[in-house]
C-alpha cells in the first residue's frame, strides 16, 4: 500500500494521527510526518485517516 | 442479499452512507439522490478558501472510494415525497424509487431573514454556487459587508473578507459575543477582541429589522433603528433540516429526523439517517438526542448507520454498541484556529483555562459536575496540538448519565 498526502492541502490537523497513529505522526513542530509504504495490514486505518482528513489530503494507491 | 437501497442527499453524508454500505458487505444496488449539479464536495472551504479565490472545484470534489465505483448518482434532481410503508420514494421528475433500504441524507439549508426589502444582494453560504456567487460581489472595490449571524460561518466569512482586502466588514448579532453559543463567554470575549483588533467591526445585542434599498440591498436597518450602509448583506443565522419530503409517515421531525441510537428511523430497521439531519442520542453524554453540524458526523454517522442497515438487510447480526462519538470541530479565522474536543457546550457553566492566556494562545477546558466534558483551543498549532492531548482523557470518561 502506497501512502500520498498532499502536503500543498495539509493544514497539520493531526486527526489522521488519531486514525492510524503507526502512519501519521505529527513532529515537534506540529508538523505532518508519515510512512509512505505502510504494511497491508494497517490498510483499514489509514482509510479511517483519510476519511477523517478535513482536507481530504491522503490518498491511498495500490 | 440483493436489492436496492436509496440514498436522499448526495453531499458528504450520502457518499459516507454509500461507500460505509460497501464495506458493510451490501452487494446490491446503491442510488444516490441529490438536488445539486456536483458529485460530492468538501464544505469548510467554502466560507473560506473558496471565498479567497484559493480553491477551484477539483479540489474541492471528494474522491470515492473503489469500492463505491458502481453506485448510481442521480444528481441535479431530489426527492420530493416518501411513502415508508410502501418503501418507496418519489423524485421531482415524477419517477418512483422503490427501495429495500433508504438512507435519509438530506442535510440542511440555510435559515433566512424574513424581513422587508430587496433580495438582490444578500447571499447565504451553503453549495458551492453560494460562495462563487457571494466571491463575485465581495470583491468589487470598495464594496461594504454586513454579516447577520457571529456564528461560525459569519465570523470566518468576515475574517475571510478582511483578508481579501475589504475595509467595511461588520458582525451584526442578537447576543452579546460572537460564537458565544457554543464556546462561553470567556473564549466568545477573547474571539471579538481578536477579530476588532484585524478590523472586523461588531453590533452586537441587536437584531436585524429590515433591508433598505430598492433593486437590492444598500443597507441594514437595526432592530435599534441604525442603518448600516451595506453593498453585500451575508445571513448566517442557523440551518432548517430539509425532511419536509418525509411528512405524512407519522415521524418526529422536529428539529431534524430523530433516530434512535442505532441511528435508526421511526423504528424502522430498513430506513436510516446520516448526516446534521439525524437527531440522535450520542451515548457518550446524557442520551438526549440532538443533531450535530460537525464536519466528522456525516462520517462517523455513516459508518454506524450502513453497519445497522446492513445487518438488516442481510439478515446478519449485528453486534452494535449504541452511537457514541467523541465531538470534534474546527474553525479557521484570520491567522488563528479554534480546535474543540468533546462537548464544550455541556459544560459551559463550569470554565477553567487549562493552559495558556486568553490574549494568546489558550486552552480552556468545559465542565460538568466537575468533570472535564470538553476542551477548545484558541491561537496557533500549539494550541491545538494541546488540546489533542485531552482527547484521550475525553475518550475514556463514563458516559454523563452514569
Amino acid at each position: 500500500m502506497k501512502v500520498v498526502v498532499d502536503m500543498n492541502k495539509c493544514q497539520d490537523h493531526g486527526q489522521c494521527v488519531f486514525a492510524a497513529p503507526d502512519v501519521f505522526q505529527m513532529d515537534d513542530n506540529g508538523r505532518l510526518a508519515f510512512v509512505p509504504d505502510p504494511d497491508d495490514t494497517l490498510r483499514e486505518e489509514v482509510e479511517e485517516a483519510a476519511d477523517v482528513c478535513p482536507l481530504q489530503a491522503i490518498r491511498i494507491e495500490d | 442479499m440483493t436489492g436496492r437501497i436509496v440514498i436522499a442527499g448526495a453531499s458528504m453524508g450520502g457518499l459516507r452512507a454509500a461507500e460505509q454500505l460497501r464495506a458493510a458487505g451490501w452487494a446490491g444496488a446503491i442510488t444516490v439522490v441529490g438536488d445539486e449539479p456536483h458529485m460530492p464536495y468538501n464544505r469548510p472551504p467554502l466560507s473560506k478558501e473558496v471565498l479567497a479565490g484559493k480553491a477551484p472545484f477539483e479540489s474541492l470534489a471528494f474522491a470515492p472510494k473503489a469500492a463505491a465505483a458502481d453506485v448510481e448518482w442521480r444528481l441535479g434532481t431530489k426527492v420530493v415525497a416518501a411513502r415508508l410503508d410502501e418503501r418507496t420514494v418519489e423524485l421531482d421528475d415524477g419517477t418512483a424509487l422503490a427501495y429495500d433500504g433508504l438512507v435519509v441524507a438530506t442535510g440542511m439549508r440555510p435559515r433566512r431573514l424574513r424581513c422587508e426589502g430587496p433580495l438582490a444582494g444578500r447571499h447565504t453560504v451553503r453549495t458551492l454556487a453560494d460562495a462563487q456567487g457571494l466571491r463575485e460581489e465581495l470583491t468589487r472595490p470598495g464594496a461594504r459587508v454586513v454579516v447577520v449571524g457571529g456564528g461560525f460561518i459569519g465570523c470566518e466569512v468576515a475574517a475571510t473578507a478582511v483578508g481579501l482586502g475589504v475595509t467595511e466588514v461588520t458582525v451584526v448579532d442578537p447576543l452579546p459575543l460572537p460564537m458565544v453559543g457554543p464556546l462561553g463567554e470567556l473564549l466568545a470575549r477573547a474571539l471579538l477582541k481578536r477579530h476588532e483588533e484585524r478590523g472586523v467591526h461588531f453590533a452586537l445585542g441587536t437584531g436585524v429589522a429590515g433591508f433598505e434599498g430598492e433593486d437590492r440591498v444598500t443597507g441594514v436597518v437595526l432592530g435599534d433603528g441604525t442603518v448600516l450602509p451595506a453593498d453585500v448583506v451575508v445571513e448566517s443565522v442557523g440551518s432548517i433540516a430539509n425532511t419536509e419530503w418525509l411528512d405524512g409517515n407519522g415521524l418526529d421531525l422536529t428539529d431534524g429526523v430523530l433516530t434512535d441510537e442505532l441511528l435508526r428511523v421511526g423504528g424502522l430497521p430498513e430506513v436510516v439517517a446520516v448526516g446534521d439531519v439525524a437527531r440522535f442520542p450520542n451515548a457518550r453524554y446524557d442520551g438526549v438526542p440532538r443533531r450535530v453540524e460537525h464536519w466528522s458526523i456525516p462520517t462517523d454517522t455513516a459508518k454506524h448507520a450502513a453497519k445497522a442497515l446492513v445487518a438488516h438487510l442481510v439478515g446478519g447480526k449485528a453486534e452494535l454498541a449504541p452511537f457514541a462519538p467523541l465531538p470534534t470541530f474546527w474553525s479557521d479565522q484570520h491567522e488563528f484556529r479554534l480546535q474543540s474536543f468533546g462537548s464544550p457546550v455541556l459544560g459551559k457553566d463550569d470554565v477553567r483555562v487549562l493552559d495558556g492566556d486568553p490574549d494568546d494562545d489558550v486552552l480552556v477546558g468545559y465542565h460538568h459536575d466537575g468533570r472535564l466534558v470538553g476542551v477548545v483551543a484558541l491561537g496557533g498549532q500549539a494550541a491545538a496540538m494541546g488540546a489533542a492531548r485531552y482527547r484521550a482523557q475525553l475518550l475514556k470518561q463514563p458516559a454523563l448519565t452514569a
